[in-house]
């Protein structure tokens, strides 16, 4: 849950309200802060030993202490303190000493009607997150906490405050969840699903969390505000809860700001609350004022003990870091001479590896990046990087027409195969360089009037012209002639 | 140390609390908390400049537990405990408003 | 070596064959059963532990040795989670709860043979020194049975002192042990923090609880100590290192023993009977070799305004669980809220409502600095005063409870006199230091009165010792032909 201080960072947001007569045609600046919740990807609970699994039969994976049993008592789970520091690593965070404080507030899914989590003294502190596009987002901290049981109202067709009863099931009671709050760096919706996209194949790199949005594993609140563009201050922010994908993020996000623009633009106030979007009505509505928001009363765990990571463990867990997004990003970037975002779709796709052994392979790094973005969009299946390496020289010697290689690049992507293979077996033998030529020496002598036409025709008759010529040559050699050959004999014969 | 507790800090503390008060009691218990409170003025006296908190009296730090599963309870035994269920869960009156 | 107390004697005979445990537990079941006017248990568990009696025998029969407390009964304060039986904490709002699991501790004594006979009475939720904030009714004191028993562990040591159990555990958040020891003339034990497992006490004050145990002689006291004692995963503020053996501890004698009587808590606010026991205490360790000072540990009595800020913060949210969703009890209402506020409202008593209200205050927007905040920096101050004294004193010497046990209703008008009792004791909790309480003799209106041995932390050892000898002391001053000196006499 959020309400904490940012550990001496940066103070996030400041109330106040630079709209307030803004003239006419002023030009509105989104201010977005994320704060993501992710279930870490551990077998038991942070504070008991019950498991941690989704989607189990109601108030199966429970135990006494998650269920907050009179005189139980809380256990850190070392795992779950492992992938926070993972989590924090990767995001260049400060791992620190930390302590477990009490969250107090009475409602029903919370068993002990407190949340243990970290308050002033978070475990990772500050560090950031490239963004494919290259904008790096600071983070103000990443800390543990327990999640909450689930509720569910029933009646009232299920709106909350129609409901007849509600069911309460606390399997979910204990998971581990890291905060991730971000600086207020996000300037647009796409900016902001840009950030959760990136921080989910983060989570996902170093295994901390599955990041699944519809199971809840990801759970995303945006604080939303607009300023005046060029202003230094910061509006008066909104809290956005229920955000449950990346294309509600998008559409809350630009809803809310369009909303507080509305306001300042009417010569209203933006005032400091918390609302809820709303799917269906694609709107955000109050939840609870800043006058409303509860007295939290947080103090130390008395039930837990200061974690305090010793640095030999702190350095055992980033040598065990696998590469991350980022550091993927530019290192394709760098052996294929291209901008990290130019490369970031490959890398999204997880065929950097491929495109690196390829290029290693000898393969052209223009040529292997275009056929991972334009041929390989749905996967490269049992296609090795040599092969790509050998059917991209096959390509730039016009082994192969174009269309030829798409179907062998097919073929490899299914068998394994290499491209030569293929080729022969598909009966795509190359048409000899000198065996072309004779080919179309004899149907240029065989259509003289096209000819003329081709040589001294306007560009637009010339072009159909070279499109009858090479569509005799293909006929004649049965589509097996490389089009960029024939073009370039037909431009050798015609400037002759 | 800040003014005497008053009855409007009784009544809200209360409502933190989720306990009700009745006009005597609310009289009765805001006397006796300022009496509590009053007591406590003594260690007004000390000198806590740079002193730092103790929240722990014996210093133990970094206890962790592997991550192994371990027996659960039996959801029928848990349930049998309840005041109201249905369909494996526990079944209360209407929540108004959503988790803060 | 002080002799042999009653549950020693019980488990030596058991082990030995040379009585049944059946025997044992039939006993104290028909003294419980005799006392029922007592108030001392909430529930007796007699088919249990019948059968657990019966176990026990067997196994002596087929050789095998079932513990240093093999078959000795024993009471729990209704605080400790015992599976299938109901733990009530003497509240309305945990009426007919029975927990699916059992406290460390319970585990412990059956693996030390003890045979549990039943739980006792107290204040509800530990909070209290009289056990008359029972929702069950208060305990009477086998001394006098128009006074209290003191609290909150007033059913256990009503039970050890009325005879019904030769052994019981209870709680000390503030002086919960040691206070009723002394109004009731038994020995009690807080040990240090973390000697004992918490997992499964239903927490009060989680920095400040802890479970000790009550008994009729040191040396039965040390016995239940060294069962329960020892490292606890189950329980992150659990001291890893093993307990230390107290072999040795009970015989030593106090030749050159350094003992530091608390100057603050012999002074204002101590009746005289009580004075006047605890300088006989001190003459007597000083005629059998102890050097005996004055010591001055100003914490000792502005801890009590720490502790009521910082006990009942804690209370307010260990008590926030009993909402009438999992289990308890529920009072219907048309909305969640309402339901919690109209369960919580009738299930706690007004002692338990007013210290989480105080708590709640304490911890709330605004006051946190000025109240919880300031008390643990008076916490650091309490650790620091005894630092310096240890430094000089092997063991303090204190009163344990300012009075005498009192008469019923004498103090529930006044919640602030009644804190009051708890100001010899509170300062052990709040650095997390073991003590114990003897019973010295009587005052003048022949009420017993305890006295006090403070030790550091881990210091169970020394504290033992001290205790050990002052019990030595006073029972061979009361021998008519003991070879020992009075000691009621005043240097
Ligand atoms: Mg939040
Ligand atoms: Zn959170």
């Amino acid at each position: 849950m959020s309400d904490r201080p940012g550990a001496g960072a940066d103070i996030v947001w400041q109330a106040g309200s630079p709209g307030l007569g803004a003239p006419a045609g002023t030009e509105w600046e989104t201010v977005i802060g994320l704060e993501v919740h992710a279930e870490l990807l551990t077998g038991t609970k942070l504070f008991s030993a019950s498991p941690n699994a989704f989607g189990g039969e109601p108030n199966t994976q429970i135990d006494p202490v998650c269920l907050g049993l009179p005189g139980t008592l809380p256990v850190l789970n070392r795992h779950a303190v492992e992938l926070a520091i993972r989590v924090g690593l990767a995001l260049g965070a400060e791992v620190r000493p930390s302590v477990f404080a009490r969250k107090n507030y009475y409602y029903p899914d919370m068993p002990k009607n407190f949340q243990i989590s970290q308050y002033d003294r978070p475990i990772n502190v500050g560090g950031s997150l490239e963004l494919p596009s290259g904008k790096v987002v600071g983070i103000v901290r990443a800390h543990l906490e327990e999640d909450t049981g689930k509720s569910t109202h029933v009646g009232g067709g299920g709106r909350i405050d129609e409901a007849a009863w509600s069911l309460v099931d606390y399997n979910r009671a204990g998971v581990p969840l890291l905060e991730i709050v971000s600086h207020p760096d996000l300037r647009s919706a796409a900016e902001a699903r840009e950030y959760v996209t990136e921080l989910r194949a983060t989570l996902l790199a170093v295994g901390a969390s599955d990041g699944k949005m519809e199971e809840g594993s990801l759970r995303v609140d945006a604080n939303v505000s607009v300023r005046p563009l060029g202003s230094a201050e910061f509006g008066t922010r909104c809290e956005i809860k229920n955000v449950n994908s990346l294309r509600s993020l998008g559409r809350a996000v630009e809803h809310e700001s369009r909303r507080q623009i509305d306001l300042l633009s009417s010569g209203e106030r933006v005032t400091q609350e918390t609302r809820h979007w709303n799917e269906d009505t694609g709107r955000t509505s109050l939840l609870r004022s800043k006058e409303e928001a509860t007295d939290y009363r947080y103090f130390p765990e008395p039930d837990l003990v200061p974690l305090v990571p010793d640095e030999a463990w702190i350095e055992q867990i980033r040598a065990e870091l696998p590469l991350l997004p980022r550091q993927r990003r530019h290192r394709l970037a760098a052996a294929t001479g291209q901008l990290p975002a130019r490369v970031a779709l490959v890398v999204e796709r997880g065929q950097d590896e491929l495109a690196l052994a390829a290029g290693e392979a000898g393969a052209a790094p223009a040529a292997v990046l275009k056929h991972l973005e334009q041929n390989l969009a749905d996967g490269t299946g049992r296609l090795t990087a040599p092969g790509l390496a050998e059917l991209i020289g096959m390509e730039a010697r016009a082994e192969l027409s174009s269309n030829q290689v798409k179907e062998v690049l097919a073929e490899m992507v299914r068998s394994g195969e290499s491209p030569a293979v293929v080729a022969r077996r598909a009966g795509f033998e190359a048409v000899a360089a000198g065996e072309l030529a004779a080919v179309v020496d004899g149907i240029i002598a065989e259509h003289p009037a096209e000819w003329q036409r081709l040589r001294t025709g306007d560009d637009r008759e010339r072009k159909k012209m070279q499109g009858f010529f090479t569509g005799q040559v293909m006929r004649a050699t049965k589509g097996q002639a490389n089009g960029r050959d024939v073009a370039a004999l037909l431009e050798d014969r015609a400037e002759a | 140390m800040a003014d005497r507790i008053s009855r409007a800090d009784v009544a809200h503390v209360a409502w933190l609390a989720r306990l009700q008060l009745g006009a005597e009691e609310l009289e009765r218990f805001t006397s006796q908390l300022g009496d509590v409170l009053d007591h406590a003025t003594d260690v007004e006296a000390l000198d806590l400049d740079g002193v730092p908190a103790t929240s722990h009296p014996y210093p133990v730090s970094n206890v962790l537990r592997d991550d192994v599963p371990g027996p659960g309870l039996d959801r029928a035994d848990v349930l049998a405990q309840a005041p109201d269920t249905e369909a494996g869960q526990f079944r209360v009156p209407p929540v108004r408003g959503e988790s803060p | 070596m002080s002799a042999a107390g009653p549950a020693a004697a019980i488990a030596s005979a058991v082990r030995a064959g040379d009585r049944s445990a059946i025997s044992a537990v039939e006993e104290s079941l028909a003294a419980i059963d005799a006392a029922g006017e007592l108030g001392a248990f909430n529930a007796v568990t007699a088919e249990a532990a019948l059968a657990r009696a019966g176990a026990i025998d067997r196994a002596v029969e087929a050789g095998e040795d079932p513990g240093p407390l093999a078959g000795v009964p024993v009471a729990l304060k209704d605080n400790i989670c015992t599976r299938g039986v109901p733990t009530t904490c003497s509240s309305r709002i945990l009426e007919g709860w029975v927990p699916p699991y059992d406290a460390t501790v319970v585990d412990l004594l059956g693996a030390a043979g003890a045979v549990i006979v039943g739980k006792t009475n107290m204040d509800e939720f530990a909070m209290g020194s009289s056990t008359e904030n029972s929702a069950f009714g208060p305990t009477r004191n086998p001394c006098d049975p128009e006074r209290v028993p003191g609290g909150s562990s007033g059913g256990s040591a009503a039970a050890v002192a009325g005879g019904l159990t030769p052994l019981a555990l209870a709680s000390d958040t503030g002086g919960s042990i040691r206070q009723p020891a002394s109004l009731c003339g038994v020995v009690g034990m807080k040990p240090t923090y973390g000697r004992v497992s918490r997992y499964g006490l239903v927490a009060f004050a989680s920095s400040l609880d802890q479970i000790g145990p009550m008994a009729s002689t040191v040396g039965d006291a040390a016995l239940l100590y060294s069962a329960i004692a020892g490292h606890d995963p189950l329980d992150s503020t659990s001291i890893p290192e093993p307990a230390g053996d107290l072999t040795g501890a009970l015989a030593g004698d106090v030749d050159g023993l350094r003992v530091g009587v608390v100057s603050e808590l012999c002074g204002d606010g101590i009746d005289g009977d009580v004075r006047a026991r605890l300088d006989a205490a001190a003459t007597a360790l000083a005629s059998a070799g102890a050097q005996v000072g004055e010591v001055s540990v100003p914490a000792a009595v502005f801890g009590l305004s720490a502790y009521f800020l910082i006990a009942p913060a804690e209370a307010s949210s260990n008590l926030a669980r009993y909402d009438g969703v999992r289990y308890g009890l529920r009072v219907p209402a048309p909305g969640a809220v309402d339901m919690n506020v109209a369960t919580r409202t009738a299930g706690f008593g007004d002692e338990v409502k007013r210290r989480i209200m105080l708590g709640t205050f304490a911890l709330s927007a605004g006051y946190y600095d000025a109240y919880y905040g300031k008390a643990q920096k008076v916490r650091t101050l309490v650790v620091r005063d005894f630092a310096a004294a240890y430094e000089r004193f092997d063991v303090l010497l204190a009163p344990t409870s300012p009075t005498v046990a009192f008469r019923f209703g004498e103090r529930t008008a006044n919640p602030l006199a009644m804190y009051l009792s708890d100001v010899c004791t509170v300062a052990s909790n709040l650095a997390g230091h073991p003590a114990i309480s003897v019973p010295f003799g009587s005052g003048s209106d022949g009420l017993p009165v305890g006295v006090q041995v403070l030790a550091p932390a881990l210091g169970e050892h020394v504290m033992f010792r001290a205790a050990a000898a002052l019990e030595r002391l006073l029972t061979g001053a009361q021998a008519p032909e003991g070879a020992t000196e009075p000691v009621e006499a005043k240097p």
